[in-house]
Order: C-alpha cells, then sequence, then structure tokens
C-alpha cells in the first residue's frame, strides 16, 4: 500500500466509515473526503487509461483541472464522466474508471433529475476560498443580498492550510472559514452553495451557475449587479520524459491532500519544483513523516539547505521516471550525474496561472506579468465584474520562481513530454505542428486538439502556449492560452433540460372538444402547440382507408370537423375597417356587418403571410381567424404595424381563440343535420347566403353559424362559447347519426381542400410566393391606396413570367402517388445538371375522382398546363400532366347543397 | 442575455421580447414614388454600425408593447429606452 491515512488533520469527520465500491472493489473512506481522495487513503492512485495511447494513469491533481483520474458513476446516481477529484464521497457511491470518454447506459436506469432556479442578488462571489469568503462576509455585512458558490464540497480554498494564519496573529484559515460560512448561512439575505460550479458569466450580470446536488441537481440563472471573481490560480506542471505515470502529481495537489484530507498520496515522494511554492509541498509531506527528496532546477547547486527532513538537490532536475502501473523511481541529473531515487510520489510545480476562462469569456484580456511568470487580468471586462485574491494576481508572494519558467525539460526525445494528458499530446506534438508552420497557439490547438478534452486545458492551456512562445523565439507571454468558452465544466444536459421535458417541454394545447375525439378512437397530429384530429380509424383502418371513407361522407353525405383550433383575434374600433384595408391584400371596409369575405395578408416583400377570414360585427367590429399554426405571429404582426405606423388609430387587437369552439358541419345534408340538431337560425338558400354568419341558437346553446366551405361543399360552422363546445359537439353528431353524419380529420380536410385546389399557407406556400403565384389576382385590391406589401408586388422580379405558379399534377397512372416535395423535371434522362421546374407541394388519393392528384409550385406553370413533367422517384421518371389546380367541382355548383 | 429596460415594464430578461430590427425607419409616404432600387433600401437595407445604435423591440411576454431603445453594440449596454416616437430618443442616438 502506498498511500495512507493520517491520525488527525483535515476537514474528514473520523465518527464512521462511508463504504464505496471502485471497479469492483470494496473500500472505505470518510465523511468528508472526494472520491479521489478516499482512493489515495486507501492507496489507489491509477487504474486509469489514458485515452487514445491507453497508457497507465492516476490521479495527478484534487481539483477541477483533473486530467486523469474520470469515472463512472452508477450508484446512487448515474454520471457518465467525473472527475474523481469533484465527487463527494458518499455512502454506496460506486465508481468505475473511464477512459476520458463517457457513455451513456443502454437503458437509462431513471430519468436524472434537475430543476431550474431563478435569484437576484447584488453581489455574486464565484470562488470560496479566503478572499471570496472576504468579499462575500463584507458585502453581506453592508446589508446586500450576496451569493458564494464555489465548485468543491468544502470551503476554504487551496492556497493555504488549515492552521496557517489568515492575518498575522489572526485567526487559524480553519476558523475563519467557519465563522464567516456561519454568519453567511444565517443570514437570510445570502446564499452559500458548495459542489456548485459557475458555467458561464453573460451579458447585464447574468451567470448560469451548476449544482451537482443529489438526487436533483439545479441549475441556477442569476442575475446580479456585481460579479466577484476569487477563482484562484491553477498549477502549470512541466514535461520531463514519461511525466504521466501513475503518481505524479502537481504539488498543490499532494498539499492539498494533506492538508484538507490528512491523506499522505505516497510513502517516498519527490518533488520537482520551479516555483517556491512547491515547497509547500515537501514541508506538508516531512511533517507527515514521509521522506521527500525536493528537486529545484532553477536554484544554483550550492543554495540554502531546505526545511526539516526536505532533502534539496538543487540545480538538479527530473529527466525520467520508472515504474509499470504505478511509480517506482525519479531519474534525476546535474547536468553530468544521473540518480535513480526511489519513489512512489513525484509532485511537480511549474508555476502558478490565475484561473480566468469565465474572465476572458466576458471579454477579458490577459496581461503577461513578468515578475510573477503568469497570466493576470488584463482588463476589457465589464464594468461590473472585478477579480479578487490570487486569480487578480495579489497575494502573490508565495508562488513567485527564482528564474524564468520552466516548461519542459531539454533532451533528445520528446516524444513523451506530455503536455495534454487527456489528449495524449507531447512536446513534440506540439513542436510538429510549429514545425508544419502553425504560429497561433489557436491553430496549433486545433492541429493537435490540445485543450479540447473533459478537461478543456486547465492545465496543459498557459504550458502550451508558453512552449509555442520558446519554440518560435518569442518572447514568455507573447501568446497566451487559446480562447475559453462556456461552460467552464462539463454540464450533463439533463441539467440543461432541468424539469421542461416530456409534457412540460412545450405546452400541449387542446379543444373543449379533444375528450370525444379521443374517445371515438381519433389519431392525433401536432399542429403547432396544438392537438388535432388526424383521422378517426374504424374497424382496423388505415389511414388511406378511414381518409377515402371520411371524404366520400362529406361529399355524398355529410361529415364533422373541429375547428376550434383556427386563430381568432377581435378587431375592434372605430380605425378597424381602416386598418384591416392596410393588412390585408384585398378590401374589408366595404364588407357589410353579418357578412364574411376570405384574405390573405401580405408580408412588406409581397409573399402570402397567412390568410383567414373576416367576419364583420359592426362597423367597428370584425373577428378574423387566422391559420392553426399563425395566430401568435399574426397577432404580432398587426401589433408591431398598429403601435409603430399607426399609433392614431383606435383599433384594439384581443385573441379570442379560446373563447369560441368551432365545429365545421360540411357536406350536401348539413342543413338536415343542423335543423336536426335545432336551431332557430333559417338555414335555407334564401335566408342564409354563403359566405354570411347568424347568431342565434343550436341545440338550445347560444351559437353562431357562419357559412364557410373549406371543402367546396355546401358547410356551416358552429360557433359557440368553448365551454358549450362539447355540448353542441354531441349534440350535433347525435342527430347528424340519421344523415351519416361522419367525423373527419385534418388529413381528410387536406384532401378536400386540395380538389378544389385551395391552397394551405405554409404548406403550399414557403415564404416566397405571391398571390399571383397562386393564380389569386383576384385577392389583389387594384383599388385601395395602398396595403402591406402592395408596392413590392410591382417589382419587376415579381412580374417576371417564368415565376413558379401553382398548378394541378395527375400522374399519368392514377394509382401512382407523388411523395410530396419531389422535384419536377422535364428531361428526366438529359444529362445533368438535369434541371428542375419546380416541386410538389401537396399530393393525395382522391376518393371523389378514384385516383391520385397533386398540387405543385411549377415554373411558368399557368402557362403550362397539359404539358407532362417528371417526378423522379429514385432511379424511375414518373410522368404527371400538369392541369389547373382544381379537379373537383370547377363550377361551383356543390357550394349551396 | 440582455437586461432590456421596457420603458413601461422596467428591466426584464431579453426572453421576454422579440427583436425590431433598426429604429426609425419610416414607412414611405409615397412608396409607389420610390424605384425598385429605392423600395428594396427601405425595405431590407439596414445599418450595422460599431457602437451605439438605435433598434426596436417588443416585450412580447410581458406589456406587449413596441419601444425604441439604443443599445451599444460592442458592450451590449442600453443607453436609452423610450416608447415609439419619443424625440428624447432620437437626440440621444
Amino acid at each position: 500500500v502506498s498511500g495512507r491515512r493520517l491520525p488527525q488533520g483535515g476537514l474528514v469527520d473520523r465518527a464512521g466509515p462511508v463504504t464505496f465500491g471502485f471497479d469492483g472493489r470494496e473500500y472505505e473512506g470518510l465523511e468528508g473526503d472526494t472520491l479521489a481522495s478516499a482512493l489515495l487513503a486507501n492507496g489507489v492512485v491509477g487504474g486509469f487509461r489514458s485515452p487514445i495511447l491507453g497508457r497507465p494513469r492516476g490521479v495527478m491533481s484534487a481539483g477541477p483541472e483533473e486530467s486523469n483520474a474520470f469515472v463512472e458513476i452508477t450508484e446512487p446516481w448515474f454520471d457518465a464522466i467525473a472527475p474523481a477529484t469533484m465527487v463527494r464521497l458518499v455512502e454506496g457511491l460506486t465508481a468505475r474508471p473511464v477512459a476520458g470518454v463517457g457513455r451513456l447506459p443502454d437503458a437509462a436506469p431513471e430519468p436524472p433529475r434537475s430543476v431550474h432556479r431563478h435569484v437576484h442578488v447584488d453581489t455574486l462571489v464565484i470562488g470560496g476560498g479566503l478572499s471570496g469568503i472576504g468579499r462575500a462576509w463584507s458585502a453581506a455585512g453592508a446589508g446586500e443580498r450576496v451569493m458564494l458558490v464555489d465548485e468543491r464540497a468544502a470551503f476554504g480554498g487551496t492556497s493555504m492550510g488549515l492552521d496557517d494564519e489568515v492575518n498575522m496573529g489572526g485567526p487559524s484559515v480553519r476558523e475563519y472559514v467557519d465563522r464567516a460560512l456561519g454568519d453567511l448561512r444565517a443570514s437570510p439575505d445570502a446564499i452559500v452553495l458548495s459542489e456548485a460550479a459557475a458555467l458561464g458569466i453573460y451579458d447585464a450580470g447574468y451567470v448560469l451557475i451548476h449544482e451537482r446536488s443529489q438526487p436533483v441537481e439545479r441549475l441556477w440563472h442569476v442575475r446580479t449587479q456585481r460579479v466577484v471573481l476569487a477563482t484562484g490560480a491553477l498549477e502549470r506542471p512541466i514535461a520531463f520524459a514519461d511525466n504521466d505515470r501513475p503518481g505524479v502529481m502537481l504539488s498543490g495537489a499532494i498539499h492539498h491532500y494533506v492538508d484538507r484530507f490528512a491523506v499522505v498520496p505516497g510513502e517516498r515522494a519527490v518533488i520537482l519544483s520551479a516555483n517556491n511554492r512547491g515547497w509547500a509541498a515537501a514541508v506538508a509531506l516531512a511533517g507527515a513523516d514521509v521522506p521527500v527528496t525536493l528537486v529545484d532546477p532553477l536554484r544554483p547547486a550550492d543554495s540554502t539547505p531546505g526545511p526539516d527532513g526536505v532533502d534539496v538537490l538543487a540545480g538538479w532536475t527530473v529527466v525520467g521516471t520508472m515504474g509499470e502501473a504505478r511509480l517506482e523511481a525519479v531519474v534525476v541529473s546535474d547536468g553530468t550525474n544521473l540518480r535513480t531515487l526511489p519513489a512512489d510520489l513525484l509532485g511537480v510545480c511549474g508555476g502558478w496561472n490565475p484561473s480566468l476562462q469565465l474572465y476572458r469569456a466576458i471579454g477579458g484580456t490577459l496581461r503577461w506579468d513578468e515578475t510573477h511568470s503568469a497570466f493576470l487580468p488584463g482588463g476589457g471586462a465589464p464594468a461590473w465584474l472585478e477579480v479578487v485574491g490570487r486569480a487578480g494576481g495579489s497575494s502573490w508572494s508565495p508562488m513567485t520562481a527564482p528564474g524564468p519558467p520552466l516548461l519542459f525539460v531539454p533532451g533528445d526525445d520528446l516524444s513523451r513530454h506530455f503536455v495534454d494528458l487527456q489528449r495524449d499530446q507531447t512536446v513534440a506534438d506540439v513542436a510538429a505542428a510549429v514545425d508544419a508552420g502553425l504560429r497561433s497557439v489557436e491553430h496549433v490547438k486545433r492541429a493537435t486538439y490540445i485543450g479540447t478534452a473533459v478537461d478543456q486545458g486547465r492545465t496543459s492551456g498557459a504550458l502550451t502556449s508558453e512552449i509555442v512562445n520558446h519554440l518560435l523565439g518569442s518572447d514568455p507571454g507573447a501568446q497566451g492560452p487559446s480562447n475559453p468558452r462556456p461552460p467552464w465544466t462539463p454540464v450533463p444536459f439533463h441539467v440543461v433540460a432541468g424539469p421542461y421535458r416530456g409534457p412540460l417541454f412545450d405546452p400541449v394545447r387542446v379543444t373543449p372538444i379533444h375528450a370525444w375525439h379521443a374517445a371515438h378512437g381519433a389519431r392525433f397530429e401536432n399542429v403547432g402547440q396544438w392537438r388535432r384530429p388526424w383521422f378517426y380509424p374504424r374497424d382496423g383502418e388505415d389511414l388511406d382507408a378511414a381518409v377515402a371513407r371520411e371524404c366520400l361522407a362529406v361529399r355524398t353525405a355529410c361529415g364533422i370537423q373541429d375547428a376550434s383550433t383556427l386563430g381568432k383575434i377581435a378587431v375592434v374600433g372605430p380605425g378597424a375597417a381602416v386598418f384591416l384595408d392596410r393588412m390585408y391584400s384585398n378590401a374589408m371596409s366595404t364588407l357589410k356587418p353579418g357578412r364574411i369575405r376570405y384574405g390573405f395578408m401580405l408580408g412588406m416583400d409581397g409573399m402570402v403571410f397567412d390568410d383567414g377570414v373576416a367576419m364583420r360585427e359592426a362597423e367597428d367590429r370584425y373577428l378574423i381567424t387566422t391559420t392553426t399554426g399563425g395566430a401568435a405571429r399574426v397577432l404580432d404582426h398587426l401589433e408591431e404595424w398598429l403601435q409603430t405606423e399607426w399609433p392614431d388609430l383606435r383599433v384594439y387587437l384581443t385573441s379570442v381563440t379560446e373563447q369560441w369552439a368551432t365545429a365545421a358541419v360540411a357536406g350536401p345534408r348539413a342543413r338536415e343535420v343542423l335543423r336536426a340538431a335545432g336551431t332557430d337560425v333559417d338555414v335555407s338558400q334564401d335566408a342564409f347566403p354563403f359566405m354570411a354568419f347568424r347568431d342565434g341558437t343550436v341545440a338550445g346553446v347560444p351559437a353562431r353559424l357562419a357559412r364557410i366551405s373549406f371543402s367546396g361543399e355546401l358547410a356551416f360552422e358552429v360557433w359557440t362559447s368553448g365551454t358549450d363546445g362539447l355540448r353542441v359537439w354531441e349534440a350535433l353528431t347525435e342527430a347528424g347519426a340519421a344523415f351519416g353524419l361522419t367525423p373527419y380529420g385534418t388529413e381528410t380536410m387536406h384532401v378536400l381542400r386540395a380538389e378544389k385546389g385551395y391552397v394551405i399557407v405554409g404548406q403550399d406556400t414557403d415564404g416566397t410566393v405571391t398571390p399571383y403565384d397562386l393564380g389569386m389576382a383576384w385577392i389583389v385590391s387594384e383599388s385601395k391606396s395602398d396595403f402591406v406589401g402592395r408596392r413590392s408586388l410591382r417589382r419587376a422580379d415579381l412580374q417576371r413570367p417564368d415565376r413558379k405558379h401553382l398548378v394541378g399534377l395527375l400522374p399519368n397512372d392514377p394509382d401512382e402517388l407523388l411523395p410530396e416535395g419531389v422535384q419536377l423535371v422535364v428531361e428526366p434522362r438529359g444529362a445533368p445538371p438535369v434541371p428542375m421546374v419546380g416541386y410538389v407541394t401537396s399530393s393525395y388519393r382522391s376518393a371523389a375522382l378514384e385516383r391520385t392528384f397533386a398540387l405543385a409550385m411549377m415554373k411558368g406553370g399557368s402557362e403550362r398546363h397539359g404539358e407532362t413533367v417528371f417526378a423522379p422517384i429514385g432511379d424511375r421518371p414518373v410522368a404527371a400532366t400538369v392541369t389547373v389546380p382544381i379537379f373537383y367541382d370547377p363550377e361551383g355548383a356543390k357550394r349551396d347543397g | 442575455v440582455l437586461l432590456i429596460p421596457c420603458p413601461w415594464c422596467g428591466p426584464r430578461d431579453e426572453v421576454e421580447f422579440r427583436y425590431g430590427g433598426q429604429a426609425g425607419i419610416a414607412y414611405p409616404t409615397d412608396p409607389d414614388a420610390l424605384s425598385d432600387a429605392e423600395w428594396a433600401d427601405y425595405l431590407f437595407m439596414r445599418d450595422n454600425p460599431k457602437g451605439a445604435f438605435a433598434e426596436r423591440w417588443n416585450h412580447t411576454h410581458g406589456c406587449r408593447r413596441w419601444f425604441d431603445a439604443v443599445r451599444d453594440t460592442v458592450t451590449h449596454e442600453f443607453r436609452a429606452a423610450d416608447p415609439i416616437g419619443r424625440q428624447a430618443l432620437r437626440e440621444d442616438r
């Protein structure tokens, strides 16, 4: 066993053991451990593998910069990949090593839970070391709303020992942290979170924080007046031959394990330190009776002796390591002599760099500081962000170096001098990239993938950029590490999704009649957020059979469809008529009260934007309908024009979609159905013309009847209040049974309207289609002085005769169903590229026509009726004849029943 | 995520708003008098300055009002926000 728990010290609770499993074996740790510290206490440093080369690896850090020790957690929660250094040990924790790439289980054990929380604070402090705690404590004392977060389970940072004095003669770190956190946690205006990593800082003090709480993880959305970055500094490793062997660690990690967890990660240690701070690890190990040799390459050979219990090899350096699954010896050299030092632990300190990834991602720059041999904040971040403590370059005196930074130990072979452990990239790989002509660190990163693994180059970033500077002969710090981007630490997708999954992902809207549809076996389809009946299969019918039956019922008897989802907007006020004249391409001011008109709204570019009808209820009141999916869009469009261009018009717009329920009764026997259901409205042709509406009762309930047809048949829409919708629907279906009244869905509606050549905006149009392209010049008013889209329609390009026009298509084989979206060509066997002349927008089997048919947009199509075109389906050109886009009852004889 | 000062509701998250592009592009008094090129210029061409930019926002998931605001396109800082048509904004630009 190499590594053990000290009898006293640290922040661990020795009350009882915590049992955990790792790689199939059971171990014991203590409350307060991380998985990594518990493993080290059991003498386990390795068991990990590098992702690409498969080299044995071990724990190399004590924090989020870990590059080797990744685990999959299976109990008591699931995590595909997490650094063992950041996993808090809990009873029953079960984990196994993963080589840098996590994988999701075939069957999810249980959907992981997560919530989002939104808070507003005055000051958010990121980093719970001494600087951060101090800032949070004083802000709370000044009455501010404060939030203090740290990504580790324990506060107090990493830079000082628990028993060190915070200031000369002041309290110990342990006492200071306890007192400050006690005050903060007692304050109702302070939020203190551990295991909570700030993922990114965004505009106007918006910060995302991932709290790894279990069993429910949290994503905090914080809006703060001030951000205090107290993220400390990360240690920079040194590259030398076989510097990746298990047992090689950052020196600060060794200090942290001894001090905070009372764990010595080895029995015989060497520290390679090119920075004064490396001595702290040597002292800590010596204090735990571990024999230590401190190799200090930057000091002259005859410099002062080291602290008690530490052998100092000044002027020597590490040139290699030996061992199998674990470090067994360290090879050192003074330039002439070689020595082999037995050791199972090698601490490395190449220097330090402030942890400024979050700072840079919100616009902060880096400045090379020669005194510190480090990149300090260089300005450019927003004024509400402040960097304090080591991250800001203060309290830096123990971390200076006696000479220029040591990046890598020179040698003939640099191919095992690892720079990025997780990408298995070495000094030789960086040199190859530079030799290939790459000069920018960003390019070297993309050529080598350094910094792109799970650890995001926390230890390799500054090392790589310094090696590049060195290889190019530039000054140290000429280029800094490549640009970091959020998130700072990996965040599971389920946390990003939070509770907004399944039914909470997007609202599901159903009509008041929905329960009836479900009870009658409807198959539903999604239209925007709405669930609409698609078809009503009977006796095992498939879609085609059900739709054929429903279509025939409407054409020969009658059918009923739930049309409640159509968007409805009340347009009210003395300016309503003028306003709608400006918004529709046709005139709405000439509509008489009690009458209905179909209209197009165009975009400013002249393209069809939406369609629907307008009912004029009074001189100053209209009720307009929109497509089901377009309701919100149309209301926004109307509001924009009303508010920004014509604020002088006195008009109010109100969405009333859900105030109404609408049942469309269509077919030659529609009048009989209404009379049987009971209505006080005279539905005869003489009393009730097409495109008129009447208010009265149906089945004893206040209702509006509107003669609108989207099928070409005699049809009445029955509008009632939403609450009466189901009752009236049931009355109609019961009364209609005697007349063959058949419920039909959206698929039948699509077939029926296509047989009549009625377009669906968004299916037959795509935002590049004008009313003229659809052959609907009649819907564009020539007499109105102006309307939205009018000037664009006069652009030369929209007058071109070879624009695509709406046409009908009859496949020469009446059983051939053209796929919607298929391209049309004239010469299917022509030499490529074969010009495409159009595409199919709608295609169905028609029960009435006893054949297939389609609608298409086709270049110059209005002049090409009768021609043959081909739809290439795979290798097979399918011939079809171009026709007028109307297939059923072209003279409109069915409309009045 | 921007913090947008709605002149009616106060500062609110960006997710509550819809962007409306450059402010102060008046609808031409006589569109027919414009050439196709002039019309296209009105319809499609917008400024893209580095720095102060007057733009339109709609508080879609709030009061549903449109307003003009001046935003610094470099810092994303809002310098002013005013109901549509207020002179103050035009002068602050």
